[in-house]
Parts: structure tokens; C-alpha cells; sequence
């Protein structure tokens, strides 16, 4: 960061021809997750909201939240959540130090993956 | 304060300037939503898109009320210390770093007293 100007001299092409390792693309996932959750979030309190306020301006709500578009965004907000939820267990527990070794790192993220996914399934189950 | 040396003074501060508190608190609301997401999500799903008596109901509940009013506290809170480290990661210009923060810090309060006004209006209503 120190010398800005670098000229021309060719850069090897290490991030756009590296492939990401499984734990890289979770990452930065979960930043992305929890980032794009701020829509939900705003959705749940306006539903929140037209409740406290009359009987019409809820049913404008869940109008909208069960529309085909709100369908797709808090199908897509679930899944987000529960992936934020399993992968920050994991960042939990490497708090504390632990399961940073012996393929644990890969192994758990395969593991949030899936936990994700079946909590996403089970909640659409009872929705 | 005035008999501490300077060194004792700035230990463990970093350069953040308020040492690991930003980072313990986000802790403590991570572990707070471990516990408090499925207490809301499971009985918000099952009463989304149910109709007006069904949500009044089931937010009349002291337990779903409760545990609703916890978990949006609880989830702002948390929403604002990520977007913070987020903003402070990725804006690299000091002044709209600021007002990014500020901005942020404000919209989450206000969601939340949104969010918390309206569980306890539908609790007392029904």
C-alpha cells in the first residue's frame, strides 16, 4: 500500500484466477448474508407495524410480503439467516480457540451448509 | 486518572481507540441470537401471511411478545455493530465514514422503537 503508483509492471492475476477455498466463498458470504438481512429485518417490522396500526393496512402488508416478489425475498432472507446463524456458530467456537485444525475448518463449513439448508426446509414446512 | 503513566493509559487500545469492546459486545449479541432466532423466526413463519386475527393472536401471547420484543432489540443491536465493521472495512474516506456510521447507528434505533412499539401495541390491543 505504500507505493500507490506501481506503473505498468504486469501483476500476476492472483485473485481472479486463484480458486476459492470452500471457507474463502463462506466468508464473505456471511458478511454478504448479514448485510442483505437489513431488508428482511425492515420487512418484519413493517409487518410489525400495519398489525399495530388497522385491519386494512395489514392486510396491505402481508399483500405484499406474500407476493410472488415478497415470496422470493424472504424465502431468500431465511435461507441468509439460517446460513448467518450455523456459520456464526462456527465463528463462535473459533472464538474460544478451538477447531482451527485437522480439515476441522472445511469439515464444519460443509457441516453449517447443510444445517443451513435443513433449517431453511423445515421452516418453510411450517410457514 | 492523573497518576496513571501514559503508556498504562493507551494499553490495549489499539487502533481502534476503545480497545476489544466492540468486538466483545458483538460477541454477546451473537450469543444472545443464537438462542433468541429460533424463539422468533419459528412462530413468525408459522403466522406470516395467516391473516390479521391469526397475527393478533399469536403477538398477544406474552411469550411470542416477549421473546419477539427481545429478539428485534437484540437483532438491531447486532445489525448495527455489523454494517459498522462493514462501513469501517470498506469506506476509506474518513468523512463519510462518519456519517455512514451515524446514519446507520440511527435508522437501526429507529427500526427497533418501530418494531418494539408496535409488539407492545399488538400485546395490549388483543
Amino acid at each position: 500500500m505504500a507505493d500507490v503508483n506501481r506503473g505498468n509492471r504486469p501483476l500476476s492475476p492472483h485473485a481472479t484466477i486463484y480458486r476459492w477455498p470452500l471457507n474463502a466463498i463462506l466468508s464473505i458470504m456471511f458478511r454478504a448474508t448479514g448485510v442483505a438481512m437489513s431488508l428482511a429485518a425492515l420487512l418484519v417490522v413493517w409487518w410489525f407495524l400495519a398489525a399495530a396500526t388497522s385491519p386494512g393496512y395489514f392486510a396491505t402488508a402481508e399483500a405484499v410480503l406474500t407476493s410472488v416478489l415478497g415470496d422470493i425475498v424472504l424465502t431468500l432472507s431465511l435461507a441468509a439467516l439460517w446460513f448467518h446463524f450455523c456459520n456464526g456458530i462456527r465463528h463462535l467456537i473459533w472464538d474460544t480457540g478451538s477447531w482451527f485444525g485437522g480439515g476441522r475448518v472445511h469439515l464444519t463449513g460443509v457441516i453449517a451448509i447443510a444445517a443451513a439448508a435443513a433449517l431453511t426446509i423445515l421452516t418453510l414446512a411450517i410457514a | 486518572m492523573a497518576y496513571r503513566t501514559p503508556r498504562a493509559r493507551v494499553s490495549g487500545l489499539g487502533s481502534a481507540k476503545s480497545g476489544t469492546s466492540h468486538w466483545w459486545e458483538q460477541r454477546i449479541t451473537s450469543v444472545a441470537l443464537v438462542v433468541l432466532t429460533p424463539l422468533f423466526v419459528i412462530p413468525f413463519a408459522y403466522n406470516l401471511g395467516e391473516g390479521y386475527d391469526r397475527a393478533l393472536a399469536a403477538y398477544s401471547h406474552p411469550f411470542n411478545a416477549i421473546t419477539a420484543i427481545a429478539f428485534i432489540v437484540t437483532a438491531f443491536l447486532h445489525l448495527y455493530q455489523g454494517l459498522q465493521v462493514v462501513i469501517e472495512d470498506y469506506v476509506h474516506h474518513k468523512r463519510t465514514e462518519i456519517f455512514l456510521i451515524i446514519g446507520v447507528r440511527l435508522f437501526c434505533a429507529l427500526a427497533a422503537l418501530v418494531g418494539v412499539y408496535s409488539v407492545i401495541v399488538i400485546a395490549l390491543r388483543a
